[in-house]
């Protein structure tokens, strides 16, 4: 498979990423949504992870913001979609802050890094003062 | 040409039901001699027939409208049983396109021929619909496949109480390592086996990736509170592990699955427990 | 505001199990326990048994890793048991390592990792009384 599915959303569910708790409830609900697209269960688990280091980005370095998560479809196969965006600071060098090990706050540095390695499609949209809105996306097999 | 109203359509097809249904089974039946018998197309024409006439009665124009729903239902019914039962493209296709045999024979009659054009047409994007539905279902009878191959040729075994092992063999590739790993990972938890095993005696190559994978397999085990051994390594394998700078760091590796076995029941004795990740 | 996880003492070794979705400031709360714990009732072993976690993301790892690392300090053994196989897989590729704590299968085989260095002061000063008796 080369090219990207062409993915149409069939049911899209918003949460504001405000708290520790919030963080908790955005993992659920990926979790809800990767088993309704049937993932497979490391697929999920790879995919919660993500969601989880990415909320936790959007809350302390983006001073919160929300989620947004669809189940997806392109005719054959499901997939999830998650989106973070927050309007926080954003980040003024992208390279660096996808390096293994680099951070800017107190954390292991593995947050963007890791979690991209973690799901299937990755974008990040952001500039300094503009905020920062990544996009994940991971499919059934 | 103004356009002729799906109803309209409806009511030459059911006027004209005996002559087009008898060509459009003769059509069929010629074709696909011998693959099916003339009872079973005809049961088959039918419900197409109707759901065709249903179709247009409830309004459809395109193929793709919701009126046709029933259709597109029994359409893809048969065309995933035709894949299943190994039918070539053309076999599948042509049960749709002989309705257009049908539909010359209403050439002649004048209250069928304003509807003759749109139904043609209608006809050829059903056709269409059925190649298509034939070929996804190929499609996913081919990765089913792929899929238990990749089972079958990953056994997990259990060695001794304690210590399990997967013999590969055959070229490795990401994602078959993936579903070793998985399949490793999973048995040592079902199984409460502390050792475990991946022997490569019938890999004949190693590239970057599968190192890597075969390393994550190790880690993962290791997080788990298992230890895992590579044994079986060829020595060009183990040129090109070194020569490709993978770093094996402390992971154990010996040369037969023998060794590897012996160290494990040693190792089993020696801390029974759990490992250090 | 989360629960917080409980943490039960068999003989020497303390035993940790969490069994929620683990919020962030729970985490952090539970590493200040086992280290109130460990002083107070003076335990040689933290065990964790994390069985019940559907992931473990850098926050968790770091608190896992952290506990053990205090824990050694007070000198106490930490054990992490029961992870998953799909956290496992998940944790290697987000390239989280638990920094060289010991890990087993499940409670039981983690209790017997414990064991041997399980010697109560007792035990010590007998086998030391003993010692000087022959």
């Amino acid at each position: 498979m080369t090219t990207a599915p062409v993915a149409t959303a069939t049911a899209t569910e918003r949460l504001e990423v405000r708290a520790d708790s919030d963080v908790v409830r955005v993992r659920q609900l990926v979790r809800a949504v990767a088993q309704k697209a049937r993932l497979s269960l490391v697929d999920q688990t790879k995919l919660v992870t993500a969601a989880s280091e990415l909320a936790r980005n959007t809350l302390v370095y983006g001073g919160g913001g929300d989620v947004e998560v669809e189940l997806v479809t392109d005719g054959r196969r499901s997939g999830v979609r998650a989106v973070f965006s927050d309007e926080g600071p954003g980040i003024a060098d992208l390279d660096l802050a996808l390096t293994d090990g680099w951070t800017s706050g107190s954390g292991l540095g593995l947050g963007l890094s890791g979690s991209r390695r973690l799901v299937e499609q990755f974008s990040i949209d952001t500039a300094p003062g503009a905020g920062t809105r990544v996009e994940i996306a991971t499919w059934s097999r | 040409m103004p356009a002729v109203a799906p109803e309209t359509l409806a009511q030459t097809l059911v006027d004209h039901a005996p002559t087009v249904r008898a060509a459009w089974l003769d059509a069929a039946a010629d074709e696909l001699r011998g693959r099916t018998t003339r009872g079973e197309l005809e049961r088959e024409q039918t419900d197409i027939y109707d759901a065709l006439v249903d179709g247009l009665r409830a309004g459809g124009t395109e193929v793709s409208a919701e009126a046709f729903d029933q259709l597109r239902g029994i359409l893809a019914d048969v065309s995933a049983a035709r894949a299943r039962l190994g039918f070539t493209p053309r076999e599948t296709a042509v049960g749709m396109f002989a309705l257009k045999e049908g539909l010359y024979a209403l050439a002649g009659s004048p209250d069928a021929m304003a509807g003759l054009v749109p139904l043609l047409r209608l006809v050829d994007d059903l056709g269409l619909f059925t190649f298509e539905t034939f070929a996804s279902a190929r499609e996913a009878i081919i990765s089913e496949q792929a899929e238990q191959l990749l089972e079958l040729s990953t056994p997990v075994v259990k060695l001794w109480e304690g210590i399990v092992a997967v013999p590969l063999v055959g070229t490795l590739d990401s994602a078959r390592t993936q579903v070793v790993m998985e399949k490793l990972l999973n048995t040592l938890v079902e199984t409460g086996s502390t050792q475990a095993i991946i022997d490569i005696t019938g890999v004949p190559a190693v590239d970057t990736q599968v190192a890597q994978h075969l390393l994550k397999t190790v880690v993962a085990a290791r997080l788990m509170g298992a230890e895992c051994t590579i044994s079986g390594i060829r020595p060009q394998i183990a040129q090109t592990i070194v020569a490709l700078g993978i770093e094996f760091g402390d992971i154990r590796t010996r040369a037969t699955l023998a060794d590897a076995l012996v160290d494990a029941l040693r190792e089993g004795r020696r801390s029974p427990a759990g490992v250090t990740a | 505001m989360s629960d917080a996880v409980p943490i039960l003492k068999i003989g020497t070794t303390l035993l940790v199990s969490i069994q929620v979705d683990l919020q962030d400031d729970t985490a952090l709360q539970l590493q200040e326990d086992v280290a109130e714990r460990i002083t107070r009732t003076g335990a040689r072993g933290v065990i964790i048994d994390i069985s019940g976690l559907e992931i473990v993301d850098s926050f968790i790892g770091r608190m896992l890793a952290s506990v053990a690392a205090v824990s050694r300090v007070l000198d106490a053994r930490t054990v992490v048991v029961g992870m998953r196989p799909a956290v496992a897989i998940t944790m290697v590729e987000l390239g989280l390592s638990l920094g060289g704590v010991r890990t087993a299968l499940d409670v039981e085989r983690g209790l017997a990792l414990l064991a041997p260095e399980h010697e109560s002061a007792e035990d010590v000063l007998l086998a030391a009384a003993e010692r000087e008796a022959r």
